[in-house]
């Protein structure tokens, strides 16, 4: 959907977009396309309901709708049909890999070799050729010490719908081959999958991989050992006997997972080949009477920062969270911002809404130190209140934010009125949130359905802001992943026909596809280059989920003595029993 | 005048929305708001509305689970729609004097989920697994034989029942009524006004479904009747809902899932696509049969 406005009175253009990153939007639109000012062109996109990726994406029609605008000097509203999306928002994922894992004797890793053609499509799409280069290719380490990894990418187009970034983009295609061929390895060694993963963990941190990226911290054991608890692997064997009983057959599918997040260090992906800086800013707004607006480059389309980022703040200066509004979605209102995706939100933009926040506290402390005619240096904030350490003398945080704004008694020849400032923040490095899922499946022998009964997801997101959000992010990962193992397809036939352009024949898992997740992140290495420890949690459930899946459907199948690898997803019945009958 | 603007005062420039062709006069206008717009008539009675669709290019307008669709995907533009959703006469399930479970044209699945449960139980199961709720709420018996989507429930239903389809002017033996995909007897204008199911003495239904629409990838619908026992198929086959009659008279001879454990149904004219093979959907009929039997002993 589009809206784009034009005013002749101040040669303004508006577009409303449902985009998950105004900022890029507008500078991609206004520079590159359209050739409008950047600061004759304003993009809001307000509440969006979801982005996973393809909302991150310069649509032809944003472009299309602001420039029609002008032209016939009105507004113009523009929604696509669901067909239409299906044949012209970005799809996602789409490689052919070959992947070869070497192992010594002992069965520690030796090398990983890849061969990746990743499908651009038909024509090159925002950030296509991003997701299989250096979203995917710096991730082939996975969570283990292989010292030597070979990736080769090799983009090509095709007759299809643009390929672009999808919830993961790239890591979860890395994580999906590794776990696999992980899995046919313990298999053929008859091992047990779980101890063969162990024991070529990485356990040292700091850890360059020999893929471009230095792992900060983490605890892959403690994920596993997690797991291994909440999904009751020790039971399993009892639960396989019961479904055997009934005429089924059930597997248990195991894998680990890391991912690059936080994105990103602007540097190091400027030295891969991407050209985009990826900080993001925040201004933090300390209104008179001391409620505050935060300005963010982030944008929430149904991640909750109107929750979480309010819950720092708070934490920080000791006021209410209802004192505290988030301001997203508007270039007009916002600093320059890079957008939300790629888990980044809170370890970028929160860390960027922490430095204005901490600006604005010394700031305070300032005035607050004038007002008790004390040092700054005893200045103390809690709880709202500005207090001289040692002392009872005190003052609370409202007349301070009004003394900035009614300057009589003020520092004016030291310190500007006013309490407002904004912080850019540049991550050093990505953050690795890692962790381990575990997937029971039953499989109808007589038909090929597979059904999922159990899901448990381990994860290590660093600290956690509010876990209620966390685990929602991680349910509805879950959700997308097992879409992807069991369910979706962008099919085409053999004319190249996208035969799969409505929910007739696109099939978006449903609440009766999903069981009860049991999801933990109590596990918490917290990040060490960050100011709130954190690692992002939005991608995780869609990365670390299909291998699981997929592993425990091999598993099934093996159990009932088909003799069966590997099954491209989606595992759709047909495709199972035609593996099983193959 | 050629248009007016939200004030109603008239246009100086031709609005966007009425578009000429290229090279012809411009006055000649083509007021494209208007290209897909249709009548709508509400008759009470199956005699109004058998006259109404006399009317040129009037199509009938049961609970519009597939003509609204296709309506919105502009593959199709009839002139005139006669709903039949106000026609009392046309609704409700009740119990003939031979003992037939009678179901008026325009009752939706849900009513016969809800009705007819007491009466025949195979069929009332079937109409609540058709769709979703949405679904059984507006979609009808009626609307859904018409249009024999080769994917739908109910052609399985009438035709495994041995059903009488009533239409305005005659009886149709479900034998004789499905003729192909989307293919039945109805002649233009006429209307499913009953059916009619002679109740078996016990039946079942087993859907596989399709994972995207969650139509049936394979149906059968399994009747044990005193003279024998009826096996229809939906979803499997190119042309549309068909009897498995091999399946048929082993199980006359012998009502048992091993009579039919070796029967195989050719993959010949089986569909194959994106969600299934022809041999997997000929695979999962013997599948489904065997289920239905298994859920009556």
């Amino acid at each position: 959907m589009a809206v784009g406005e034009y005013s002749r009175s101040d040669d303004m253009h508006t577009l409303h977009t449902t985009s998950q990153n105004p900022h890029v939007i507008r500078l991609l639109m206004g520079a590159f396309v359209l050739g409008i000012p950047e600061h004759k062109l304003r993009v809001v996109a307000p509440e969006v309901g979801g982005g996973f990726g393809t909302k991150n994406i310069h649509y032809a029609e944003e472009a299309f709708w602001t420039f029609a605008a002008k032209a016939v000097n009105r507004p113009v509203k523009w929604t696509s049909t669901r067909s239409e999306a299906f044949m012209s928002d970005a799809h996602g994922r789409d490689h052919v890999t070959k992947i070869e894992l070497a192992m010594d004797a002992d069965n520690n890793f030796t090398a990983i070799r890849t061969e990746t053609y990743a499908n651009m499509g038909a024509y090159l799409s925002t950030f296509a050729p991003s997701v299989p280069t250096w979203l995917h290719g710096t991730l082939m380490a996975g969570n283990y010490k292989t010292p030597l990894i070979y990736v080769n990418v090799k983009a090509v187009f095709t007759n299809t719908v643009p390929v672009d970034a999808y919830r993961g983009a790239g890591r979860p295609e890395a994580t999906f081959q590794l776990e696999r061929v992980i899995d046919m390895a313990a298999r053929e060694r008859g091992g047990d999958p779980i101890a063969l993963r162990r024991q070529n963990y990485v356990t040292e941190f700091p850890y360059a991989t020999p893929v471009a990226v230095e792992y900060d911290t983490g605890d892959y054991h403690a994920t596993m050992d997690k797991l291994e608890e909440i999904a009751d692997i020790a039971g399993f064997a009892a639960r396989r006997a019961a479904s055997e009983a009934k005429g089924m057959l059930r597997g248990l599918g195991i894998n680990s997972y890391i991912e690059a997040c936080g994105i990103a260090p602007s540097n190091l992906v400027g030295q891969l080949g991407a050209r985009a800086g990826l900080y993001d800013a925040a201004t933090v707004r300390v209104n008179a009477t001391g409620s505050i607006s935060v300005m963010v480059g982030a944008h929430s389309h149904g991640q909750g920062h109107e929750t979480s980022f309010p819950q720092v703040i708070s934490e920080m200066i000791g006021i209410p969270e209802d004192q505290i509004d988030i301001v997203h979605g508007d270039t007009s209102k916002v600093p320059f911002g890079m957008g939300t995706y790629g888990s980044r939100s809170l370890a970028v933009c929160g860390s960027a809404m922490v430095r204005a926040a901490e600006k604005v506290i010394n700031k305070a402390k300032k005035i607050a130190a004038h007002l008790l005619e004390a040092s700054d240096a005893d200045i103390e904030l809690k709880d709202g209140q500005f207090t001289v350490a040692g002392t009872d003398k005190s003052v609370a945080w409202g007349d301070v934010t009004l003394a900035a704004y009614v300057p009589h008694n003020y520092p004016l020849e030291d310190i500007e009125p006013g309490l407002e400032e904004t912080a850019f923040y540049d991550p050093a490095n990505f953050t690795y949130p890692a962790g381990a899922y575990a997937c029971e499946v039953e499989v109808d022998p007589e038909t090929g359905k597979v059904t999922i009964e159990r899901f448990s997801a381990a994860d290590d997101f660093g600290n956690v802001i509010n876990p209620m959000i966390v685990s929602g992010q991680v349910h509805g990962g879950i959700a997308q992943g097992i879409g992807q193992a069991l369910l979706e397809n962008c099919a085409y036939d053999d004319e190249g026909q996208l035969i799969s352009a409505s929910y007739m024949d696109y099939a978006m898992p449903r609440a009766d596809d999903l069981p009860f997740y049991s999801v933990d992140h109590s596990c918490q290495t917290p990040c060490t280059h960050n100011p709130l420890g954190v690692k992002g949690c939005g991608e995780a459930g869609a990365i670390g989920s299909p291998p699981s899946v997929v592993n425990a459907v091999i598993d099934a199948l093996q159990s009932g003595g088909k003799n069966v690898a590997h099954i491209d997803m989606p595992l759709t019945p047909a495709r199972v029993w035609d593996a099983m009958n193959g | 005048m050629i248009g007016q603007d939200w004030r109603g005062q008239p246009l100086q420039t031709t609005p966007r929305y009425l578009c000429t062709t290229e090279g012809q006069n411009p006055n000649q206008i083509i007021d494209r708001r208007n290209k897909d717009a249709f009548e709508i008539e509400r008759p009470s009675t199956i005699a109004d509305a058998v006259t109404a669709l006399k009317g040129e290019d009037a199509q009938a307008l049961g609970g519009g689970q597939t003509l609204i669709p296709t309506l919105k995907q502009r593959l199709a533009a009839p002139e005139v729609l006669v709903s039949l959703g106000a026609i009392g006469e046309m609704k409700g399930v009740c119990v003939g004097d031979d003992g037939a479970v009678c179901i008026g044209g325009a009752t939706t699945h849900a009513t016969v989920a809800q009705k007819a449960a007491a009466h025949y139980p195979a069929l009332a199961h079937m109409a609540s697994h058709i769709g979703d709720p949405a679904v059984r709420n507006r979609g009808t018996i009626g609307g859904s034989l018409a249009n024999n989507d080769p994917s739908a429930c109910y052609p399985a239903g009438v035709l495994a029942s041995g059903a009488t389809v009533m239409t305005d002017r005659r009886a149709i033996a479900a034998d004789d009524y499905f003729q192909g995909m989307f293919t039945t007897a109805l002649d233009e204008g006429e209307i499913i006004t009953e059916v009619r199911f002679p109740v078996p003495q016990t039946a079942n239904y087993q859907k596989f479904v399709q994972p995207a629409s969650r139509f049936a990838l394979v149906g059968v619908f399994v009747a044990k009747y005193p003279d024998g026992v009826r096996v229809a198929v939906t979803g499997a086959s190119e042309n549309g809902v068909f009897r498995w009659s091999e399946a048929e008279a082993a199980l006359a001879a012998d009502f048992s899932v091993d009579a039919i454990a070796e029967l195989h149904v050719p993959a010949d004219d089986m569909i194959s696509d994106l969600h299934g093979s022809a041999a997997y959907r000929a695979h999962l009929v013997n599948v489904m049969t065997g289920r239905a039997i298994s859920a009556m002993s």
